[in-house]
């Protein structure tokens, strides 16, 4: 593929719409071509200027919803009720449930070679959305996270803030994955949830990152200083990848 | 690709007719009130005002609460959002026929190898303390119709199928502006820095 064909199919490149010979190519263009690659540069830096600074996630006001049951409640005379917020959320969780069993069904017969351990991740992060047990000690704070996690597991791990990333620490949490206790550190990216599962690896070696996709869920993972690193999450994969990065270089 | 009904005026069911009261506002509450935030949001951005947004978002909720029975089951939040669009364009016909701020050109050249690595630096301009202010400034100055097209991309995380059912164009049409639309901010973003 050339300079010409390469900038042409850039931004289907760019926001993953690119099918896969397609984006191959154009991955081994970039390798090889400066210009090319500072042309890309560009178009990311743009992208995660606007996705940072833009005034665009307000979510809507509290009444709005009120005022909208009140108003088709009010047009339409029920006998039902508007569920309750709680009740909403269930609803939310009952619909990620389902999700989520068509997904691990999905990662289950997949072609990819299956990866115990992923699937474990899946499932953790699976679960805790639709338990709701995302956090057992919320705080953005990594004074506070840090602390509440090394009391409760046999090993310490490195809590950083990443808000300055636009990658907001939300909170932690225990979980138990690869027959062990784990750390789940749970930070936020705009209206998403990111979980990182971290535990100690006794074998030697660091491995680089690698990554796994399923229906829209991204897993990346690596291992660095024996220690094993998870990331899960429904943002997309060039967020995730920019996550674990101000990750490994805020520890 | 299913097509978009805004209003419940078709109604050749390829599901069952939901008749009872009850099933339709818990199939509501399923659909479309996980995307409350998201069209709240999409009306700001489009009304440029919360009060004219919360206006909007409640016409179209209502919208799409009385055509839930023709809704095909693809995104529920790229449906909402495309009642969104509708309802502000209603309204905008209504109240603001003349404000056309910026022109538009649909067909400005947009070759892809026009797209050339900037004379300045968008990361170092990305980087300054101003870079917010920057950032809006060049969104603000996009034409509308480029406007929604990366607000939908980069802020509702919408592919392009999802894109071309919110602001009813093809496919094509969507990659063409988005290219465009990513080609004048990076001028906006330059052309700010100097000013």
């Amino acid at each position: 593929m050339d300079c010409t064909e390469t900038q042409r199919r850039l931004h289907a490149y760019l926001d993953q719409e690119a099918d896969r010979p397609t984006a191959t190519a154009i991955g081994q263009h970039l390798d090889s071509c400066a210009r090319c690659q500072a042309v890309f540069a560009t178009q990311s830096a743009l992208r995660n200027g606007i996705r940072r600074h833009a005034d665009y996630h307000h979510g809507a006001p509290r009444e709005l919803a009120e005022r909208i049951r009140a108003r088709v409640g009010g047009e339409h005379k029920p006998r039902w009720q508007w569920p309750s917020l709680g009740q909403w959320l269930s609803i939310g969780a009952a619909a990620a449930a389902a999700a989520v069993i068509s997904w691990t069904a999905a990662i289950q017969y997949a072609d990819a070679p299956s990866n115990p351990v992923a699937e474990q991740v899946l499932a953790a992060h699976a679960r805790s959305i639709v338990t709701g047990q995302q956090m057992q000690v919320a705080s953005s704070d990594q004074h506070t996270v840090k602390p509440w996690l090394s009391s409760k597991l046999d090993f310490s791990l490195p809590v950083p803030d990443l808000a300055g990333a636009g990658f907001p620490l939300a909170g932690g949490r225990l979980d138990y994955l690869d027959n062990r206790a784990v750390a789940a550190l749970v930070y936020r990216s705009r209206q998403h949830v990111i979980d990182l599962f971290v535990w100690p690896d006794a074998k030697a070696g660091d491995e680089a990152p690698r990554t796994l996709s399923k229906q829209g869920y991204h897993v990346l993972w690596w291992k660095q200083d024996g220690m094993n690193y998870w990331a899960i999450s429904d943002v997309n994969a060039a967020d995730l990848k920019a996550f674990s990065e101000a990750y490994a270089s805020a520890k | 690709m299913a097509k978009i009904h805004v209003l419940a005026t078709t109604r050749k069911e390829t599901r069952p007719l939901v008749t009872d009261e009850r099933s339709r506002a818990q199939r509501f509450e399923r659909i479309f009130v996980p995307h409350l935030d998201a069209a709240y949001d999409f009306a700001r951005w489009l009304s440029r005002d919360e009060r004219t947004a919360e206006d909007i978002c409640q016409e179209a909720c209502l919208r799409a609460f009385k055509s839930l029975d023709s809704f095909q089951g693809e995104s529920g939040r790229a449906w909402l959002l495309a009642i969104v669009r509708n309802t502000y364009y209603t309204w905008f016909t209504k109240n603001k026929a003349d404000a056309a701020a910026v022109p538009f050109d649909e067909d400005g050249t947009i070759a892809g190898a026009e797209l050339e690595a900037p004379v300045e630096s968008i990361e170092r301009i990305l980087q300054q303390r101003d870079a917010r202010r920057r950032v809006n400034a060049a969104l603000e100055r996009l034409p509308q119709e480029f406007r929604e097209v990366i607000v939908l991309r980069e802020l509702e995380d919408l592919s392009y199928k999802e894109i071309a059912e919110v602001a009813h164009v093809p496919i094509g049409t969507v990659m063409s502006r988005l290219a465009r639309a990513r080609k004048l901010l990076l001028q906006h973003l330059q052309n700010t820095e100097e000013s």
